[in-house]
């Protein structure tokens, strides 16, 4: 489905993406992670056929967006990091015109839209104008305007954020569905849940390069130890710790607000920690997830 | 999986052009002004009625003071009858230039609708021919009140006179066309200021109100510059049916112009969206 091979992004002498090599494959749900400014969206926008790229090789859906753009865009769902609903037209407006700028009937729009807003749950506000809708309305309104096409590939900017708890779940359990239908989703989130639930595979990026790709517990095993110890201290107290626990774990990640020790049993390393004399506020074992990596992959929170 | 139609070249215009800039699908853009105005119909009354005060105001005021003056033959003809088709320029100009200007600033820079329409199918020049179609659209529906009451007031002697709506629609072409592309430079609300600049003394010495012969020579060379000046003339000439070849001259330089508006409003859009 997408296929990018040394992928460069420039913007004047700045370089947001730096050589990216990704390979979709038909039908799975591909990830981008990585911290701000990471070259996630820029990434999106090329594979979107929006940006053109400026160096590298792109094929999606098996064309070169340079020269395909349109009939790449045709058959894509996208949904941008913004918001950029139509202010001037009401929720059903909103999917209606959209699906008139794909050339689809009057007809077909008509019923499309109607069931959008079931999806998206807007049913009430279908004559409102979009601009008094909450902020997570808003959001569902796009999700469900990049569907009106019935895209084979739904690009997803960061699609839950803004939405509470429940429309989280509800969205993710209609993107399972349609994966299921044989949709491809590449998603960029910066919630690690979402993308351990959602993901396949999935690529930790950092500065515009592929820090590490995967599927979520292949990353965990390769970068990360079966268990994680939180401990947490009262303020100030954390930095005279440090020295001490270094040899307690494979690995420590130093938090702001907490230590982070990395091994392979999580109780026998709070143990030795005790028996050192060092005295947690709380204490917490816990199994290793996609956060673990993130951190260690994206250098977040090394030893300063 | 529905059928999407366009996507593969057809027409000539699909032919010739790279692809990415044209899917043939202006027409879903204008439909959705229309949407949008359904409810902001006001505008086309106060579109309509601006100009009309305009005539209105001529014929009961000036046109007790200035009886006649020599029309574009030479001959003489009512003070009223010699401004009402310069108003129709100017009318259509000023409709076609808000219109392009102030709408496509908002929904360039905040709204960012360009964007989510060039995320679909839609190209750039897709986007300026629906907004400056729009926008002639408008103009034309103004132009054909302003002629209805130009009937009804008797300005209007010769049969050449029904050639006043199209040209009217040149005009706002070639304005919108400019105006847009214009508008893609505006940075902030603040600037414009220069819109006005430009539009105001466009308006009052296109020889809307007063003929070429009464401005002093080197000036009269630069009002000849102006494309409001060639909009008045062609109008004026048809309104009494007083033709001659150099018509063809102004025909010419307002379709450039709205030619050139096209291209440059499309590269521009490319140049800033898609990036
Ligand atoms: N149009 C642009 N012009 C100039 N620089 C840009 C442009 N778009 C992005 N950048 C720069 O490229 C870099 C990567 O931005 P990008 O939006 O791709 O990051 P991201 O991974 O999506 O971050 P976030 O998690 O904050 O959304 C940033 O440093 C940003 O400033
Ligand atoms: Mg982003």
């Amino acid at each position: 489905m997408v296929e990018a091979k040394a992928l460069v992004k420039r913007f004047g002498d700045f370089e947001a993406v730096r050589g990216v090599d990704v390979h979709v494959r038909r039908g799975e749900a591909f990830g981008f992670l990585g911290p701000n400014g990471a070259g996630k969206s820029s990434t999106m926008r090329m594979i979107a056929a929006v940006s053109p790229r400026s160096d590298g090789e792109l094929k999606v859906l098996g064309m070169d967006p340079d020269r395909d753009g349109p009939r790449i865009r045709a058959r894509l769902g996208v949904v941008p990091q913004q918001d950029n609903l139509d202010s001037e037209l009401t929720v059903r407006q909103n999917l209606q015109v959209y699906g008139r700028y794909f050339g689809l009937s009057r007809a077909h729009v008509r019923r499309k839209a109607a069931e959008l807003m079931g999806f998206a749950q807007l049913g009430e506000r279908a004559e409102d104008e979009v601009e008094p809708l909450s902020g997570g309305m808003k959001r569902r309104l796009t999700i469900a305007r990049s569907l009106v096409n019935d895209p084979e590939l739904l690009l997803l900017d960061e699609p839950t954020t803004g939405l509470d708890p429940q429309a989280r779940h509800l969205l993710w359990d209609r993107l399972f569905r349609l994966k299921s239908e044989g949709v491809t989703l590449i998603v960029t989130t910066h919630y690690m849940d979402e993308a351990e639930q959602l993901c396949d595979r999935l690529v930790v990026m950092d500065g515009g390069r592929i820090a590490a790709e995967g599927s979520p517990s292949e990353l965990i095993a390769r970068f990360s130890t079966r268990e994680v110890l939180e401990l947490r201290f009262p303020p100030g107290e954390q930095d005279a710790v440090v020295a001490v626990a270094g040899g307690l774990a494979q690995r420590m990640e130093v938090l702001p607000d907490r230590l982070l020790l990395y091994t392979d049993s999580g109780e026998s390393a709070l143990e030795r920690a005790y028996a050192r004399g060092v005295r947690p506020l709380s204490s917490l074992v816990r199994r290793s997830t996609l956060e673990d990596v993130f951190l260690r992959l994206t250098g977040r929170s090394l030893v300063e | 999986m529905p059928v999407t139609e366009g996507t593969r070249p057809r027409g000539l215009l699909l032919r010739i052009l790279p692809p990415g800039l044209y899917a043939g699908r202006a027409s879903a853009i204008i439909e959705r002004s229309m949407l949008s105005y359904s409810r902001g119909w006001l505008v086309f009354v106060s579109g309509v009625l601006e100009p009309l005060f305009y005539l209105v105001a001529f014929q009961i005021g000036f046109g007790r003071l200035v009886t006649e003056v020599a029309g574009p033959g030479g001959q003489p003809m009512p003070y009223v009858a010699f401004v009402a088709p310069a108003l129709l320029a100017a009318s259509a100009m000023n409709g076609a230039v808000f219109d392009s200007t102030f709408g496509v600033f908002f929904k360039f820079k905040y709204a960012k609708t360009y964007d989510a329409m060039l995320a679909t199918p839609i190209g750039p020049l897709d986007v300026a021919i629906g907004e400056i179609g729009w926008a002639v659209l408008r103009g034309g529906l103004y132009a054909v009140a302003f002629f209805g009451v130009m009937n009804v007031m008797g300005l209007v002697t010769s049969p050449w006179a029904l050639l006043l709506v199209p040209v009217a629609l040149l005009v706002a072409f070639a304005f919108a066309a400019i105006g847009m592309a214009c508008a893609t430079f505006i940075r902030s609300p603040t600037q414009f200021e220069f819109v006005q600049l430009a539009v105001v003394p466009m308006f009052l010495f296109s020889t809307t109100f007063f003929p070429l012969s009464v401005f002093p020579g080197p000036l009269q060379v630069v009002i000849q510059f102006l494309p409001l000046y060639h909009g008045v003339e062609l109008m004026r000439g048809l309104s009494v049916g007083v033709l001659d070849p150099t018509m063809a001259g102004h025909v010419a330089y307002l379709a450039a112009l709205a030619a050139f508006g096209v291209f440059a409003t499309s590269r521009r859009l490319a140049g800033l969206l898609l990036r």
